[in-house]
């Protein structure tokens, strides 16, 4: 494939017109001052994170570089008891959040790509509607208290147990399987459920770890539900206790102590530190979810060219 | 729509033999397929809970809601409380911000992904294509709490932000936050910024299936690259992006009040309380849950009519619609 590229490239390189020059000049340049304009607030954190307080503080402007150096914020945020107990809740509530996704997104995508089934468009139609029309938040936070949502771990499963673009999309993958396979396997005389579990699922590794990847990253990232359904700040997730350490917009949150409850000792006790928490909490709440992506970019590509596909 | 409109047949004495056929068809149906019935279960529970159940409460918009009479005890009151939201002072506030914010998003969001693709799809060089695909993808990741602290940040008094744009004006602000004439720019180029890289992917999918010999044809002309752009790229593209337009008029009315919710104060509420908001704040701060669903209807019906519309122009005007 190189050696026929080749030849063709360096032709055109040759027949390079003025215009088409100053175009590709034109272009490197916007595209490298907006990937240095996309970088540069990830780079201030990590500088600021590790910078000295007081220093900090005093600086103005842009930062290209940390300003001395420290751990002591991110010694803070380790030793905080709120902000760790945040850590394991959202833990728990991705995993266990994880799983449920998968495990429903999976019944719902195999039933609708069933091709015989009596009635998989009655099914299609109660799925789709909720993609346009919905109750809106009153309504279905009422609910969520009738039914016992409030203030209780599974508020942060059950609500988002489901998402219809993920049904769509695995759906759409469970299609492209080549029925001759699943017919095979009918003769051999599996059952539906070994069909699926030995055929379907192997078949399909690329799409369930895209959407496995979109819930893990919406579940990580999740707050709303938090906010408004549970009550007990031994429940929080992490981004619930981020809200209150970095947005202190809202008169009626409750923002225990200084920086969200991060216990800083009276000698410390002095707005450099709380801001220089406020940059080690950011990177150690964004680091993982952060760390996930590079390796596993490719597959997410794929997911949107599949739901690109359906739409 | 024309489905409605049939009339039902009837069948008074049963001498069509189709109902008996539908029953054994189900029968059938059901016995061959019941473990598959039986997977579905909890998928339309979750359906029928989670998303009907809100809206068959959207009937508490109709009465006088008082959580310790509950659903059914309630008074009605009629539309007492589409009325009060339409001669009250904030409808024309709230309306206005939702509508102003997502003509900045269409006119910038919507468009930007769309420009980062087509000058992607220019280049040539790998590498520096991947660097750049990477590093603009990068801020999709990061959670929006996060985001939005990160823009609390940069727009305080010293934040990086302030310092820029009173360097450029001369002028010397303080937390722009505070700026009501400031919101709009904020949230749009703080969402740009996060999701320009991510929203690019689907239009560079597209462009990857282009067919190279319509350029082929056009460098035989000698036809040069922003023209390329512009009559080949743009147009072989443009299915993707009516129907992600589609989308995101769509989804005018409901957009992002999270994010909105996380950057707002009261200094600001002017420009930057839209409908979304003003229901949260309404509904679960202060507690008037009827007034609230109704405003929350009023939006989601607006909303499905603008999706609808531009639905039914995108097929009259191109092939390309969601229906």
């Amino acid at each position: 494939m190189k050696d026929i590229m080749q030849p063709k490239a360096k032709r055109s390189r040759k027949h390079k017109s003025i215009g088409d020059r100053v175009f590709d000049w034109t272009n490197y340049t916007v595209l490298t001052a907006l990937t240095l304009v996309c970088f540069y607030p990830i780079l201030h954190i990590l500088f600021a994170s590790v910078s000295d307080p007081g220093a900090l503080m005093a600086h103005k402007g842009v930062l290209l570089k940390p300003l001395g150096f420290t751990l002591d914020g991110y010694k803070l945020v380790f030793k905080d008891n709120s902000l760790l107990n945040g850590y394991k809740n959202t833990i728990i509530y991705v995993g266990l959040g994880t799983l449920v996704n998968m495990v429903m997104t999976i019944l719902g995508a195999y039933v609708l790509s069933r091709r015989d089934l009596y009635f998989k468009n009655f099914i299609m139609i109660v799925i789709t509607i909720t993609m346009f029309f919905g109750g809106g938040l009153i309504p279905w936070f009422l609910l969520m208290k009738d039914i016992g949502l409030y203030n209780n771990l599974w508020a942060m499963i059950l609500p988002t147990a489901l998402s219809t673009w993920n049904i769509i999309i695995l759906r759409t993958g469970f299609q492209s399987i080549p029925k001759e396979l699943e017919e095979a396997a009918v003769i051999d005389g599996a059952s539906q459920f070994s069909i699926l579990v030995t055929v379907i699922l192997p078949l399909s590794k690329a799409t369930l770890a895209v959407i496995f990847l979109y819930y893990l990253v919406g579940n990580w990232n999740s707050w709303f539900n938090a906010m408004v359904l549970l009550k007990d700040r031994e429940l929080f997730p992490l981004q619930l206790l981020m809200k209150e350490i970095l947005v202190a917009n809202d008169a009626t949150a409750t923002t225990i102590g200084s920086a969200g409850g991060v216990v800083i000792n009276s000698a410390q006790s002095s707005t450099a530190f709380r801001e220089l928490v406020k940059y080690c909490a950011i990177v150690v709440s964004t680091v993982p979810i952060l760390l996930v992506y590079p390796f596993l970019q490719k597959y997410f590509v794929k997911g949107v060219y599949v739901g690109s596909i359906k739409g | 729509m024309e489905i409605l409109r049939k009339p039902r047949e009837m069948d008074p004495v049963g001498l069509n033999p189709k109902p008996k056929n539908t029953k054994r068809l189900i029968q059938k149906d059901l016995k061959k397929n019941w473990f598959v019935y039986l997977m579905a279960l909890p998928v339309v529970a979750w359906f029928l809970i989670f998303c009907y159940g809100p809206m068959w409460g959207v009937m508490i918009a109709f009465k006088d809601f008082k959580p310790l009479l509950g659903f059914a005890d309630s008074d009605w009151v009629g539309f007492k409380h589409f009325i009060d939201f339409f001669t009250g002072p904030y409808f024309w506030r709230v309306v206005k911000n939702t509508l102003l914010l997502n003509v900045w998003g269409i006119a910038f969001g919507f468009t930007a992904p769309i420009i980062l693709a087509l000058l992607l799809n220019e280049i040539r060089s790998s590498k520096f294509k991947r660097t750049v695909q990477t590093i603009t993808y990068m801020p999709h990741f990061i959670s929006l709490v996060v985001v939005c602290g990160i823009i609390h940040i940069f727009t305080a008094n010293e934040g990086v932000v302030t310092q820029l744009l009173s360097f450029i004006t001369g002028k010397d602000y303080s937390s722009l936050l505070g700026y009501s004439n400031l919101f709009r720019p904020i949230y749009t180029f703080s969402g740009i910024w996060q999701s320009i890289g991510w929203d690019s992917i689907i239009y560079l999918a597209a462009m990857s299936g282009i067919d190279p010999s319509l350029y082929e044809a056009a460098d035989i002309d000698g036809v040069g690259r922003v023209k390329k752009m512009w009559y080949i790229t743009l147009p072989q593209i443009s299915p993707v992006i009516i129907i992600l337009f589609i989308f995101a008029i769509g989804g005018l009315m409901s957009s992002g009040y999270e994010k909105i919710i996380l950057l707002y104060n009261p200094l600001i509420y002017d420009t930057a309380d839209v409908i979304a908001s003003y229901v949260y704040r309404r509904g679960l701060r202060e507690a008037s849950l009827s007034y609230s669903t109704a405003v929350g209807l009023v939006s989601s019906i607006v909303n499905f009519g603008l999706l609808w519309m531009t639905n039914t122009i995108a097929k009259r005007r191109s092939e390309s619609s969601l229906w």
